[in-house]
């Protein structure tokens, strides 16, 4: 068992970066190949044999009963393979089971029962030789449906709202009796629609079988080994029997940290059928098939004493989960890290409703809960008439209010401090609706970030062969966040070998287990894992040099031997890797390295923090709001590979920038389906609406945290961003819109009301 | 997607024509509305008869001192042309206010004109939509229709017609040629172009069935100044929420009618020396919104006042 003490002392090849690789702006490891469009992802591997095309047909109401199904047609229909409901779907054991006690995921039947519960859940599917024969015969597929009257009304249910399982509100003092008691107080109430992840690729997966008892996948998802049981247990095979790979992943977000009926239904037709099947969603069902961030409605009350520190506040959060989930959207916890005062109130109700899964997406928690609570503090600062950055600096809290722990790094405020200076923060003018450029308003916001730090167990494995190349081999995935690069980067720092001479082999069931990319845990628990793989292939090596009798090392101090270029030195003694390994194991050499969480991790608190600063204009004669400039200022440990974390920080931001303006679905409540079907309607960013935008880090080394002294960025640029717009509009024109997103409808009736 | 056959036409004769010869035939020209929905099924030709490459893409002077604009050009060519640059910018502003480069250098005069709404009920083949199929209902009258029509709407539809650039092109009095199959040409004004929905809103435009668009005809440009606003959700790639073309004393609003509605009643209050906002105002009497589009009469009135302003040089 490791523990942080041993990681304070003792270096690594990470910390010492002798060949300045740790940190680098270093280009992405596949960014060839994506730029090329040749990376092969899930649904454009090439099987062995040509594959049939599976396509799956959504349930048309939200909850019911599937009654019949008029199959003929799209039976007769040309090149038709398979037509399946549940009523001739192979059988599968019941969902969640687990025939191996230790699988990390239950089976995920498909097609498993004529219960309906969330508009679009598959009912039906579709093979045939070509994707367009496929694509013809679903539309001739004629289902019935017993529906029933579904519970949507996410606004209208919220007295439904109960604590998550296994959850009570948090209470520190008395909230009532502080809040009633402080002088200057803010009691607003903030709404945030359902979001979709949007990822580029759809799910999508293609199987084929070796044999009954082995089954090849690739899919797209976040985590590995999940997918693997999972399948394995839906088929009703051994674990080992399912080869799963995921090599290269358009986004995730959350929304692929499970698999779909895509891969269920891929793998049991290709076994039906003795052929590949290719499954994907399309980019339609992917909104209602795959999951979303629920909707929330959150009141937050600050109570502030007139030097502006908080004598109370509470965050309290509505939401929702499907009839038969649990996914809890955690708003209003990050707030028990980030401020502290004597008179706390959080907590959580959840309502379930007929609507599809509600699940994690960037930042879960975090960046719904900052729309509420960072707006808040402005509201606050305005009362109080202080600088919003003051105010954040005036509650900084010298432990982690939550639980007392001492932080193991925390520079918010140097963040808030130096993101002030480089963005000009000196110019706003407090007082709103000051500024004019042309017909634009123009306003300056901000809001702090912060996002939890994490470490899981994972294992990896380094390889040496004759000709000096470093292969390094982890189940991990590469969800576009630059994993690939950043473990290459970290195996040619410890090894000291040229970055051209690493491979790096992720995305597979078969290689040492790591738990995957989500949390913004997976650069420091799979980099932590391979740091220790790298380290144990040095000593490896130092050894096995020192030991030959062949070699110029011969003899000396395995601890001493150094690492540079290819070459392996002792002093003024020297060979080159390739040389040695060609010698002494031309087979190569291979070794496996792991991290665990150290067992006093706990008693630190360790997060991520960051400030963003935004300016807006916004044309008060229509209401629509531009991002002109952004900027965040980021304290995130160690940064491993400086242009992948800061596309990480600023792709967090323009998630903000989405959620702040256009982001959200809205569900027609007469049939519980979502409105915004494709990405004509559901609007992200478009690069005309991401003016200068930039991200800072701050040079940081958290040492507590893992071995490297790094931590997560995915998530963190996503934290406050939209409160920075949202405060950046009000300091425009002078009104709040709690209602995201901020579209022009909304504001233009805030400033109609405002007499503007 | 359903089988189809394919053509490529020889002359714009010969389309039209050929258009007659095949029950379920369409034209396609950059296909960017026509494929989109023929994947979702929602438009299901039999054969397709391409107009794309017909030498119908000239952009030329007339006789009149106007602008004839082949029906086959690309939004890009059009919107670049020196002199719809120089001569008629409401036209050029409109069309780059349209989705976004990909589409615009696809996408032809005579498509753009001929788009199909993009109501999110009629994309939805789950849902009702006379539009989609005639007498099955109308989904978004009772649903979420923030974009929904304030003026012409029926209880049969209340979609809008979503093209930038036929807005511009009502407010320029623009003229649509076209041929018939039996080799008729006629010319229509572009205001009379597109039906409102009445009780039959799958009807779309006076066209007859095979009838192609060649051209489009500029009569020479107003006197006075030009605009083109558009009010949109996000800052390029978006469907409007509402659109304003202004050129000389002429006004058309975009995204509040399922055709390019031409503000008479605007223009004529201007003539007799109101000020914009009260032209916009007596316009605005006839719009019948539904709740969740109110907004798009105070957005109307405030963003054409300040067009008006605009083109007359004085700034928003
Ligand atoms: C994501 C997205 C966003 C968009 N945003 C905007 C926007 O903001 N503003 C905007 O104005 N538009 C927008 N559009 C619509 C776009 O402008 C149209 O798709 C395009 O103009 C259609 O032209 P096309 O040549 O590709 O038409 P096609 O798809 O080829 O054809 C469209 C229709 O016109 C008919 N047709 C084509 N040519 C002729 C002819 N010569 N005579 C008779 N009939 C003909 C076809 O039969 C078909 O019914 C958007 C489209 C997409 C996909
Ligand atoms: S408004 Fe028109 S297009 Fe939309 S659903 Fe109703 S009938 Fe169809």
């Amino acid at each position: 068992m490791s523990s942080v003490a041993d990681w304070e002392a003792t270096p690594n090849p990470v910390k010492t970066n002798r060949a300045g690789l740790i940190g680098k702006p270093v280009d992405r490891y596949e960014g060839p190949l994506k730029v090329t469009g040749t990376a092969p992802y899930a649904y454009e591997v090439q099987p062995p044999s040509p594959p049939a095309y599976g396509v799956m047909i959504g349930a048309e109401i939200a909850v019911g009963r599937v009654t019949g199904a008029d199959l003929a047609a799209a039976r007769a229909a040309p090149g038709v393979l398979a037509v399946w409901t549940h009523e001739n779907a192979p059988a599968q054991p019941p969902r969640g089971t687990k025939a191996h006690p230790r699988s990390s995921a239950g089976s995920r039947p498909a097609l498993d029962g004529d219960r309906v519960t969330y508009w679009g859940q598959p009912v039906a599917f579709v093979v045939a030789d070509t994707l367009e024969n496929a694509v013809a015969a679903a539309h001739l597929v004629k289902l019935s449906y017993a529906p029933e009257t579904p519970n949507v009304d996410f606004h209208g249910r919220l007295i439904d709202g109960v604590d998550p399982p296994g959850e009570k509100d948090v209470e520190v003092g008395d909230f009532e009796a502080g809040f009633k008691a402080s002088p200057v107080q803010v009691d607003e109430t903030w709404t945030t629609p359902i979001q979709n992840h949007c990822q580029m690729e759809p799910c999508a997966s293609l199987a084929w079988w070796e044999g009954p008892d082995r089954c090849i996948a690739h899919t797209s998802v976040q985590m590995v080994k999940p997918a693997q049981h999972g399948l394995a247990e839906t088929l009703g095979i051994d674990r080992d029997g399912v080869h799963l790979m995921t090599r290269y992943i358009g986004g995730g977000f959350g929304g692929k940290g499970q698999t779909y009926d895509d891969l269920t239904l891929a793998a049991l037709a290709a076994r039906e059928l003795g052929r590949p099947v290719k499954v994907a969603f399309t980019r339609q069902q992917m909104m209602h098939g795959t999951i979303h961030r629920p909707a929330t409605l959150q009141r937050v009350r600050l109570g502030a004493e007139k030097d502006g520190r908080l004598n109370a506040f509470s965050i309290m959060t509505w939401t929702h989960c499907h009839s038969d989930g649990a996914f809890t959207e955690h708003a209003s916890n990050f707030a028990r890290a980030l401020y502290a005062a004597p008179n706390r109130l959080t907590g959580h109700r959840l309502v379930k409703l007929d609507l599809p899964h509600a699940g994690p997406m960037r930042a879960p928690g975090e960046a719904s809960g900052t729309m509420s609570l960072e707006v808040a503090m402005d509201e606050l600062a305005e009362k109080l008439g202080m600088d919003p950055v003051q105010l954040r600096i005036v509650n900084e809290p010298p432990v982690d209010p939550e639980n007392g722990r001492p932080f193991s790094q925390r520079q918010l405020v140097r963040c808030l401090q130096e993101g002030a200076q480089l963005f000009g923060w000196d110019r706003r003018l407090p007082q709103p609706g000051q500024v004019r450029d042309g017909r634009w308003h123009v306003g300056l916001g901000m809001a702090a970030a912060i996002r939890g730090n994490f470490l899981l167990p994972a294992k990896c494995s380094f390889s040496v062969d004759a000709e000096g190349t470093i292969t390094v081999r982890q189940g991990m995935t590469d969800i576009g966040t630059g994993t690939y690069t950043v473990l290459a980067q970290i195996a040619a720092e410890t090894l000291g070998v040229p970055l051209g001479k690493v491979v790096v082999e992720i995305g597979d069931s078969e290689l040492p287990p790591a738990p995957g990319s989500g949390g913004q845990f997976g650069a420091a628990t799979a980099g932590s894992a391979a740091l220790a793989a790298g380290v144990n292939l040095r000593r490896a090596v130092a050894e096995l040099a020192v030991g030959d009798a062949g070699s110029p090392l011969h003899g000396g101090d395995p601890e001493a031997v150094t690492f540079q270029d290819g070459v392996i030195a002792l002093e003024n003694r020297s060979e080159t890797l390739s040389d040695l390994i060609r010698r002494t194991r031309p087979e190569g050499l291979t070794v496996e390295g792991e991290i665990r969480p150290a067992q006093d991790a706990q008693r630190w608190s360790t997060q991520t923090y960051g400030a963003h600063f935004c300016e807006v204009g916004v044309d008060v004669v229509t209401g629509e709001v531009r991002v002109r400039r952004m900027l965040g200022v980021f304290a995130a440990g160690r940064i491993l590979n400086a242009k992948t974390a800061r596309s990480q920080l600023t792709g967090g931001m323009i998630w903000g920038v989405g959620a702040a303006l256009t982001e959200g679905n809205a569900v027609d409540p007469r049939y519980g389906s979502l409105i915004a079907q494709d990405l004509a309607q559901y609007l992200v960013p478009a690069h005309a609406d991401i003016g200068d935008l930039d991200a800072i880090m701050l040079d940081e080394v958290d040492d507590k945290a893992n071995p490297m002294g790094i931590k997560g960025v995915g998530e963190l640029g996503n934290s406050g961003a939209s409160a920075a717009v949202a405060n950046a509009i009000h300091n425009a024109v002078g009104v709040r819109v709690r209602d995201y997103p901020i579209t022009p409808d909304k504001l233009l009736a805030a400033l109609m009301a405002r007499g503007l | 997607m359903k089988p189809f056959t394919y053509e490529r036409a020889e002359s714009p004769a010969a389309a039209a024509k050929a258009a007659a010869l095949t029950k379920g035939a369409r034209f396609i020209a950059g296909g960017t509305n026509l494929l989109d929905l023929m994947k979702l099924e929602i438009e299901q030709p039999t054969h397709l008869i391409d107009v794309g490459r017909l030498p119908m893409a000239a952009i030329a002077p007339t006789p009149e001192g106007g602008l004839t604009i082949g029906a086959a050009a690309t939004n890009t060519a059009v919107a670049a042309h020196a002199d719809v640059r120089a001569r008629y910018p409401v036209l050029s502003q409109a069309i780059l206010a349209g989705g976004s480069p990909q589409l615009r250098n696809k996408a032809s005069v005579g498509g753009n004109l001929l788009q199909r709404t993009r109501c999110a009920y009629f994309y939805d083949a789950s849902k009702p939509c006379n539009k989609r199929a005639p007498g099955s209902g109308c989904g978004a009258l009772e649903g979420l229709n923030r974009n929904a029509a304030i003026f012409g709407a029926s209880q049969a539809c209340i979609a809008t017609h979503t093209s930038d650039m036929a807005v511009a092109l009502a407010a320029l009095n623009a003229r649509v040629e076209t041929i018939s199959p039996s080799g008729d040409t006629r010319s229509i004004p572009l205001t009379d172009l597109h039906r409102l929905p009445g009780d039959m809103p799958h009807v779309e435009t006076v066209l007859v069935p095979g009838e192609l668009i060649t051209a489009v005809t500029l009569p020479p440009p107003p006197v006075g100044g030009q605009a083109y606003r558009k009010v949109r959700d996000r800052a390029s790639y978006a469907g409007g929420l509402a659109s304003v073309a202004v050129a000389g004393g002429d006004l058309a609003l975009g995204m509040v009618a399922l055709k390019p509605w031409r503000a008479a009643g605007a223009e004529r209050a201007l003539r007799a020396g109101a000020s914009p906002a009260e032209a916009m105002a007596a316009e605005l009497e006839g719009a019948s919104p539904r709740g969740r589009n109110d907004f798009k009469i105070p957005l109307v009135a405030r963003l054409a006042t300040a067009a008006i302003h605009e083109a007359n040089g004085r700034g928003a």
